[in-house]
């Protein structure tokens, strides 16, 4: 077996060394009835290489490649080009095959590397600090809820209609456990977010707001006046970024006044890869740091007086803190943080705003022309690179419909919001720098037919 | 360059043995690496962009501004500020550029300050660092899997279905358990599957139990995960034999007591043979036995945990099935049901039909196919680009090949417990062998002398150090796991070296505590960093400014 050094030879010298006459005797402390005696039922034979790729290869076969046809989807993941480097650099074996830096004097590249990772993020949600990642977006969301929760000792969160279903999903689930008091509502085809509906839902027992920014229908919303009721009650703003790379064009949340800033990485130098793994952005005020949940890489010096880095505030986390810890969590995303820094450091500022400007350009390009087909009606008035359209027919069937047509055309509400009849006409489209004008113009085709 | 204004300079560290220094701070192959934010990179760019042409929607990408677009029609005029709704970003963001050969050599010269599998033997207990096969990155990374969204039409991801179906149902035969969860993101994340799943349960038949049991020996991760999902931690005992204290569970079991977490083998490297009987004694008292599975790989092939009574247990599928740890992640944590629990799984998951195809279980049709669901725990399917090595894992090693994992993991352990049991004091050797890890303490080592100067010592040597007080029941643990991919010559230069440093630890030799020595840094202060914590990046200060960088943080 091609992964596995020892010889029979060394086999039998090693278990004479222990003393042992055989390797069953290493297991006598299974009772007897609970030892399996031959290969466990129901999985094959080991195989060659060249077997696992050719199986392995044939299942990624039966799907529909994004890059293969026009693309349209978003809603959470996007499909942005990631530069051949940052493939190279989450490969090399110290990265990849690394542990959690708790060895600081040999792991140092990594650490510096969290350090930077936390200081871009930071800057790009307009906060103070960020940690060194989360799982994703949506476990992001919930730990930002929980963590408002303990700061301002009260248990009622109203969360936007904007905000995606899943991550809605995720809070609601959490929250028949802990009892926290969840306001959630459905959106509306409208133009306009519910801003006034969480405006006049702001009381003395809120503990947050929750806003998403672009929202699930892609439009941009000021979070200066939420951010002001919500202090003027108390209340923390806690806004979630789905797309990061909408940053570059419009101001962060944290500029607007957000106190807990989380998000979904995956838009910066992390492929679409079926839904995981992505990574987690968290960021708040440093006044709040020690109600972050995550790790968190500071900096210190080393015996000689060197500039070093090292894991910290580690008395928050579980391995010290056990059933007092502001998290049970226990590893963060390092690998696809990475990912997102090398990425991030190869845009810059001026990459990073031309990228956001060429997505919002190439999204404007798409709306104007899916929205002068007869019928369709574009809902928003402000988005950055994902809008909503409203079709005279229902959206889920027309997505499958243009499936047949060789395009994947953005996300049904049906699929988001499944039985509810104001949502079913609703079409999500992302539009990103990888969609050619080939690829709108196969769109517009596809949609006017399936809309006739 | 510029510095950090923690003012070290690269070109000055004090140097005790008086070595000559370079004038740049480097030591030939030992590379010092200035922040991203120390290098001047303000307006630079490692990413072109195509140009966008007038017209045509690529209009020109100059200053970052949207470009010049054809008219909007009357259809898509905006009602107010532009399309950004007057938000657009002004203020610099303050994110330094690097060209591509620079980032390269940025983040690659970062690498070479990190230990790493590929470098090495990496013994750490419970964490199970063995190789990571390279075939595992290729098919992750085939566009089919890698270039797919998770909210495409389900008859566009069947390939993508029908991985997350094969590798269930494989967890599902190699643990003789019921159901599986796929959908948590960590380990961590699965024992909160588990311990849902049990509250679920517990909740549908009008039973609110409050209490969760764990050993004192259980990682930290499980009292968090109990406390996390609402549940009052209590610990029970081991005995003298580094076991679960079976006579004392059954003595605090209740109507109060909703779960028991336990990981087997357990945190010292030892079975817990009177397993079935907690089990048995845990369910006769209506409660639900969660299996911690960080230490799978002790057993897969051999032992199938549904034969010893276990309700749920996580697999952490970047130890047992070789996804890279990836410096801390991402993880990926399934949850293995009994039939009691499996009713209460989360959403979503992926099911195979009648008719051969695959399709994705969740909210729309939950309530007729999986009415007891707790709910979502994430936002998509979970970690597919860890399911897709894990498969790749699976298939290479067969029924077979993942039993001899089994045999060669623990004969390693043995074989090293067995190689210092004369050097280091291990407290449960008498009792007979150990499973995966070999837990030793510090006892015999001379007054002055810890663990952790042994640990350091052993990074001097190359190798990464074993996990240290932990658990908690040995005094000064080292929990040394070698996994089954380190061949006899690799374990022998290992126990070599250790046997060295442990003598040198019971004489007393003070020079230990300046370890290490030859690693990139020498030990780090992690009292300063959490007093005074720097988290991120600020701009020195100009010249002869106070030093702006060091901030009290407040929130205690």
């Amino acid at each position: 077996m091609r992964y596995l050094p020892l010889s029979d030879a060394d086999r039998s010298e090693m278990l004479q060394i222990i003393g042992a006459g055989s390797i069953d005797e290493l297991f006598k402390d299974v009772p007897e009835e609970a030892r399996l005696t031959g290969p466990i039922h129901g999985l094959p034979m080991h195989a060659s290489e060249l077997a696992v790729e050719r199986h392995m290869s044939a299942l990624s076969r039966k799907n529909m490649v994004a890059g293969d046809v026009p693309f349209f989807l978003g809603c959470g993941a996007y499909r942005h080009h990631v530069p051949a480097s940052v493939d190279h650099i989450i490969q090399r074996g110290e990265f990849l095959t690394s542990y959690t830096p708790y060895q600081p004097e040999i792991a140092q590249g990594t650490l510096q590397m969290m350090f930077e990772f936390q200081t871009q993020v930071a800057r790009l949600l307009g906060c103070e600090v960020a940690n060194a990642s989360m799982y994703d977006g949506s476990t992001a969301m919930w730990e930002a809820i929980v963590m408002a929760h303990r700061i301002t000792r009260r248990g009622k969160t109203i969360v936007s209609s904007g905000v995606h279903p899943h991550y809605v999903g995720v809070a609601t689930t959490m929250a028949k456990f802990t009892e926290d008091d969840l306001r959630t509502a459905l959106p509306g085809l409208t133009a306009e977010p519910d801003t006034e509906r969480l405006l006049g839902a702001i009381d003395g027992e809120t503990s947050a707001v929750v806003v998403q920014y672009p929202d699930i229908l892609g439009r941009i919303t000021d979070l200066t006046p939420i951010a002001e009721a919500a202090h003027a009650a108390g209340a923390l703003l806690i806004a979630v970024v789905t797309e990061p790379v909408a940053l570059g064009l419009i101001k962060s949340p944290g500029e607007m006044g957000a106190d807990i800033v989380v998000g979904e990485g995956q838009s910066i130098g992390v492929g679409l890869q079926f839904g995981g793994p992505y990574v987690g952005l968290f960021a708040c005020r440093e006044k709040h740091v020690r109600q972050m949940p995550g790790r968190l890489a500071g900096e210190t010096v080393d015996a000689e007086g060197k500039r070093g880095f090292v894991l910290t505030l580690s008395t928050r986390e579980q391995h010290i803190r056990r059933e007092k810890a502001t998290s049970n969590i226990c590893t963060s995303s390092v690998l696809c943080a990475l990912a997102w820094t090398a990425h991030m450091t190869l845009l810059g500022e001026k990459g990073l705003r031309q990228l956001a400007a060429l997505n919002h350009a190439r999204a404007r390009e798409a709306a104007d022309r899916l929205a002068a087909i007869p019928g369709v009606r574009l809902v928003n008035d402000s988005f950055f690179n994902e809008f909503t359209l409203e079709l005279p027919v229902e959206a889920r069937p027309a997505v499958h419909a243009m499936v047949e047509k060789g395009v994947l055309g953005g996300v049904s509400l049906g699929r988001l919001y499944p039985g509810e009849d104001k949502l079913k006409n609703g079409l999500v489209i992302a539009v990103t720098e990888t969609v050619t004008d080939e690829d709108i113009a196969a769109l517009e085709a596809a949609l006017k037919e399936v809309v006739r | 360059m510029t510095v950090n204004p923690s003012g070290w300079r690269p070109s000055t560290p004090a140097n005790e043995q008086g070595e000559q220094q370079t004038v740049t701070g480097n030591r030939a192959l030992m590379l010092e690496e200035p922040l991203i934010f120390e290098m001047d990179g303000d307006d630079a760019t490692g990413v072109d962009f195509d140009q966008i042409l007038p017209g045509t929607g690529r209009g020109t990408s100059e200053a970052g501004g949207a470009g010049p677009l054809r008219q909007p029609s009357a259809a898509t005029s905006p009602s107010r500020g532009g399309f950004l709704a007057g938000l657009e970003r002004t203020a610099a963001i303050g994110l330094p550029g690097l060209s591509e050969p620079e980032m390269v050599r940025h983040y690659t010269r970062l690498s070479r300050q990190n230990y790493a599998i590929d470098l090495g033997l990496f013994p750490l207990g419970s964490c199970t660092m063995k190789h990571n096969p390279r075939l595992n990155e290729k098919v992750a990374r085939l566009p089919g899997f890698a270039d797919v969204h998770p909210l495409q039409p389900q008859e566009t991801v069947q390939g993508a279905l029908e991985v997350i179906n094969q590798l269930a149902f494989w967890l599902l035969d190699l643990t003789g358990m019921h159901g599986v969860a796929m959908s948590p993101k960590a380990g961590a994340h699965g024992e909160l599957c588990g311990l849902l799943c049990i509250r679920a349960a517990l909740e549908a038949r009008g039973d609110k139990r409050a209490v969760v049991l764990v050993p004192e020996s259980a990682h930290g991760t499980n009292p968090a995960t109990a406390a996390f999902a609402g549940y009052r931690v209590e610990n029970i005992p081991a005995n003298a034999a580094g076991r679960v204290d079976l006579e004392a569970l059954k003595a605090r079991l209740g109507p109060d007591v909703a779960a028991v977490m336990i990981t087997n083998p357990n945190t010292c490297g030892l079975f817990e043979p009177d397993m079935k009987a907690i089990s048995d004694a845990v369910h006769a008292a209506g409660a639900f036995v969660y299996c911690d599975g960080a230490n799978f790989n002790a057993i897969v092939g051999k032992v199938r945990p549904g034969d010893l009574g276990i309700d749920a247990m996580h697999i952490n599928l970047h130890k047992t099935f070789s996804t890279p740890h990836g410096g801390g992640g991402p993880g990926s944590g399934p949850v293995v049901l009994s039939e009691a629990l499996s009713p209460y799984g989360p959403l979503p998951f992926a099911a195979k039909y009648p008719d051969g195809g695959f399709r994705i279980v969740e909210e729309e049709t939950a309530g007729d196919e999986h009415p007891g669901a707790f709910g979502r725990m994430v936002a998509f399917h979970g970690q597919m680009g860890m399911f897709t090595r894990a498969l790749t894992y699976i298939l290479s090693h067969g029924a077979d090949g993942l039993a001899q994992v089994a045999e060669d993991a623990v004969l390693n352990a043995n074989y090293v417990l067995r190689s210092l049991s004369d050097v280091l004091d291990a407290p449960f050797a008498d009792a007979g062998p150990c499973m995966h890890e070999a837990i030793f303490s510090d006892k015999g080592f001379a007054d002055g002398v810890s663990t952790i100067d042994l640990a350091k010592a052993l990074i001097d040597e190359g190798f990464h150090p074993m996990t240290m007080y932990f658990p908690l029941v040995v005094h000064g643990a080292m929990l040394i796991e070698p996994t089954e991919t380190e061949s006899k010559a690799s374990l022998d230069q290992f126990t070599m070296a250790i046997r060295a440093i442990a003598e040198r630890a019971r004489a007393g030799d003070q020079s230990l505590k300046a370890a290490p020595v030859h690693a990139p840094r020498r030990r780090l202060d992690e009292t300063l960093a959490a007093r005074k914590p720097v988290l991120s990046f600020k701009t020195p200060a100009p010249d002869g400014a106070e030093n702006g960088a060091m901030t009290e943080v407040g929130g205690r």
